[in-house]
């Protein structure tokens, strides 16, 4: 491979830092960046919320284990503010998702805003031909069709594709997945043998702005250091049926799927099935009124085709953590696909991405109306 | 890589003469100050000799000069040793955060403090700061110069402000100290700080003057150093370094080099404003320190400039590093009236001493290419362009 100038996205985590030693390994000219994209002390002290921890921007820890790594494989190496855009195209979005009744998936937002958007820009200002990361997916280029693939991870107990579906191709083709071929004990093996001291730093899981998994505090603190009040959105606990079985406190405290948390005790356990936001009610029912076998997927972006011109026949995952059903995906609208599954799914929730396969191949993806 | 260095505002590399001068008293000179025997005294008598020559560049008295860590810590001495719960301070909102953020730990803490607005040129106006004055009002700081724009405040009409009153008056001259001539009894401040680091010396050293009979609180307790003003044995080899760099700095102000650095700030000034379009000098109506230009290159972003920069080789500066090493907007040029757009796409070059008109060359090859290569890359800049054409 031809040596060639390469920014990568680095978290300080294991992923994103081995990529960076390998880049470097190969004779590339590498440069490191860091998005500074959310400033903890904001929120510090609100109810529910950690306090102030002393020097605590970003993640001052996480930024300073990239740093040492950029030190260690002797690169350069920056952090770029990004904190108001991450706030208006991913924060505010995120909150007011669950607002609406809906669970809104900030990482994939995040991709496709901030990390393949603006990153991707400054890592082109700066003279960098390509922007890497320490994603879990590979991007190939398909030259009978002339299009850039989006393909699942070798390790598909990693793979992150699901997160990446709203990649364009002008992204792709600029996107450098170089950890798409391996598993994580490799990486961290590899990250051992280059001598990064992170090689045993446990993986993060949570949303990277929400302390906890906490995203009730999360909302409560953001609103008030906003200025805002919570929105009312008590109302009542219905049946599919319409029948008025208790009263709720808001609509932002459900997910569909949910069980537990409902107020009500019957005799069998009773799952959310629906948030109708607009009427304030949240819609519930027993474990077999969760299936369905339908759903609309809108701000659709197409990958592996450039129109879906007939109903095309896919696997389907619903979530991060979903298995992937086969179903049949046809247009039903302007940017907007309905996929029609073979067997009823359990709990499809609004909010969340549907993303269509073809075996490894990412057909394309939408959010789930 | 060549590399050449125009953040001499953030700090500037120890001169050879400053660091010859220095060395012995990290080895053969290495006596505690304070002891009475040899080593004692030889140490002190260089201790005192460095504060005869800091007091020579502020016009003071030698005794009034207090060493300290650096610009911060005279600062924060300054404004904590005054102040207490229940006083007034007058500062404004272009200070240093060394001064606004000690007087905003002061308004927690029982004190009222006014923060002058500044106009779109980057000056305090004189009467903002009379109109502040309350029965209470104890202190009045404003900087002499400002560290991102260069602009240098109007310190002698404050200080007149300030004895008509009868109020306390602190000027931080970090950004002045070696740049412009300085006179305490011309400012008529009660106190001045000033760094090391942002004169020649090194980083870790700095003073603070104090107006003979000025009762300040110390905030370092301990033995009886510096006059009881502040506890701690004496940096040695940094007081020396800074009594030698501000030997320098006047020698510099007199025989033309400081003139010399004028003429290479103004030539980057010039040729970026002919040669790159949509550009301006932030603070360009107001009397500015000679080694400072700010200017805002429109429909970029300055971190990106920077960092482009930084990888061909030139060292400049755009707002403040926060803690992880990312850059806010400036609160100074934010002040000053700028939109954020336009405060993020400002750049600070700001020259020293060691700095040569090659290395002027140097840059002016770089930054109106490195420039246009970020506007092609612009979203916002293309959207402009496509609406002029």
């Amino acid at each position: 491979m031809p040596s060639t100038t390469i920014a990568v996205a680095m978290s300080g985590g294991v992923d994103s830092s081995t990529v960076a030693a390998m880049l470097r390994a190969d004779g590339h000219q590498v440069i490191g960046l860091t998005m500074q994209l959310w400033n903890q002390r904001r929120l510090a002290g609100h109810a529910g919320m950690p306090e102030a921890v002393q020097g605590r921007c970003c993640s001052l820890d996480d930024v300073y284990d990239a740093r040492r790594v950029a030190e260690t494989i002797g690169i350069p190496y920056y952090v770029v503010n990004q904190e108001e855009r991450f706030e208006r195209d991913v924060v505010r979005p995120f909150v007011d998702e669950y607002l609406s009744g809906r669970t809104p998936i900030p990482c994939s937002l995040c991709n496709n805003h901030l990390k393949f958007d603006q990153l991707l820009i400054v890592a082109k200002q700066i003279g960098a031909d390509t922007l890497a990361t320490g994603h879990y997916a590979r991007v190939e280029r398909d030259e009978l069709r002339g299009r850039w693939l989006l393909k699942r991870a070798a390790d598909p107990s990693k793979d992150q594709t699901y997160f990446l579906f709203g990649l364009t191709q002008e992204q792709l083709s600029r996107t450098r997945f170089p950890l798409g071929g391996m598993t994580k004990p490799e990486v961290r093996e590899l990250a051992r043998r280059y001598g990064l001291a992170l090689a045993e730093k446990p993986d993060s899981q949570e949303i990277c702005f929400v302390p906890g998994g906490d995203y009730k505090s999360f909302l409560d603190a953001y609103l008030a250091e906003r200025g805002e009040t919570l929105p009312d959105t008590a109302g009542e606990l219905v049946t599919s049926d319409g029948q008025v079985i208790g009263e709720h406190g808001g609509i932002h405290n459900f997910t569909v799927g949910q069980r537990k948390g409902l107020g009500v005790a019957t005799g069998s356990p009773l799952y959310v099935l629906q948030i109708k936001g607009d009427a304030r009610q949240v819609v519930v029912g027993h474990q077999e009124e969760l299936y369905s076998k339908t759903l609309r997927a809108r701000q659709v972006n197409l990958i592996a085709v450039d129109e879906l011109r007939e109903p095309m026949r896919v696997t389907v995952k619903i979530r991060h953590r979903h298995e992937g059903a086969p179903a049949t995906v046809e247009k039903s609208g302007d940017d907007e696909l309905l996929a029609t599954f073979d067997q009823p799914q359990r709990a499809i929730t609004p909010g969340q991405a549907a993303v269509f396969y073809n075996g490894d191949i990412v057909v394309g993806g939408g959010w789930i109306a | 890589m060549r590399r050449v260095y125009f953040d001499n505002n953030a700090t500037t590399p120890v001169l050879p003469e400053v660091f010859e001068a220095m060395r012995p008293y990290f080895g053969e000179q290495f006596g505690n100050a304070s002891s009475i025997h040899h080593h004692g005294q030889e140490t002190r008598a260089a201790v005192e000799r460095a504060r005869e020559s800091v007091a020579a560049l502020l016009g003071c008295r030698a005794s009034e000069i207090v060493f300290t860590s650096g610009g911060t810590e005279g600062d924060n001495l300054a404004i904590f040793g005054l102040a207490k719960a229940g006083d007034h301070v007058v500062t404004s909102t272009l200070e240093h955060h060394a001064v606004l953020n000690a007087c905003k730990h002061l308004e927690g803490a029982g004190c009222e403090i006014t923060f002058v607005p500044v106009d779109g040129r980057g000056l305090v106006d004189p009467d903002d700061v009379r109109r502040a004055l309350r029965p209470n009002t104890k202190l009045i700081t404003v900087m002499m110069a400002n560290n991102e724009t260069g602009v240098r405040q109007p310190v002698e009409e404050i200080g007149r402000i300030a004895a008509e009153a009868d109020v306390y008056f602190h000027s931080d001259g970090v950004q002045a100290a070696g740049k412009v001539p300085i006179d305490v009894a011309r400012i008529g401040c009660d106190l001045l700080s000033i760094s090391g680091h942002k004169m020649h010396a090194p980083q870790g050293v700095g003073a603070l003057y104090v107006r003979k009979g000025t009762l300040l609180q110390p905030m370092l307790y301990g033995g009886s150093h510096e006059r009881s003003r502040r506890a701690g044995t004496e940096n040695v080899p940094g007081i020396v370094a800074l009594g030698k760099a501000a030997e320098l700095a006047r020698e510099g102000l007199a025989d033309g080099s400081v003139a010399r650095i004028a003429a290479l700030r103004d030539r980057i000034e010039q040729t970026i404003l002919e040669s790159v379009e949509a550009t301006g000098v932030n603070g360009a109506d107001a009397p500015r320190v000679p080694n400072t230009v700010n200017i805002h290159f429109d429909y970029i972003e300055g971190e990106a400039l920077v960092i482009a920069l930084d990888l061909k080789g030139l060292a400049v500066s755009t707002g403040a590093a926060c803690s992880s090493g990312a850059i806010e907007p400036s609160h100074v040029l934010t002040a000053m009236g700028l939109t954020p757009d336009r405060a993020r796409a400002s750049l600070r070059f700001s020259l020293g001493k060691q700095n040569t008109a090659e290395d002027v060359d140097f840059a002016l090859q770089l930054v109106p290419s490195t420039v246009a290569r970020l506007r092609e890359l612009s979203p916002v800049y293309n959207r402009k362009q496509a609406i002029s054409s």
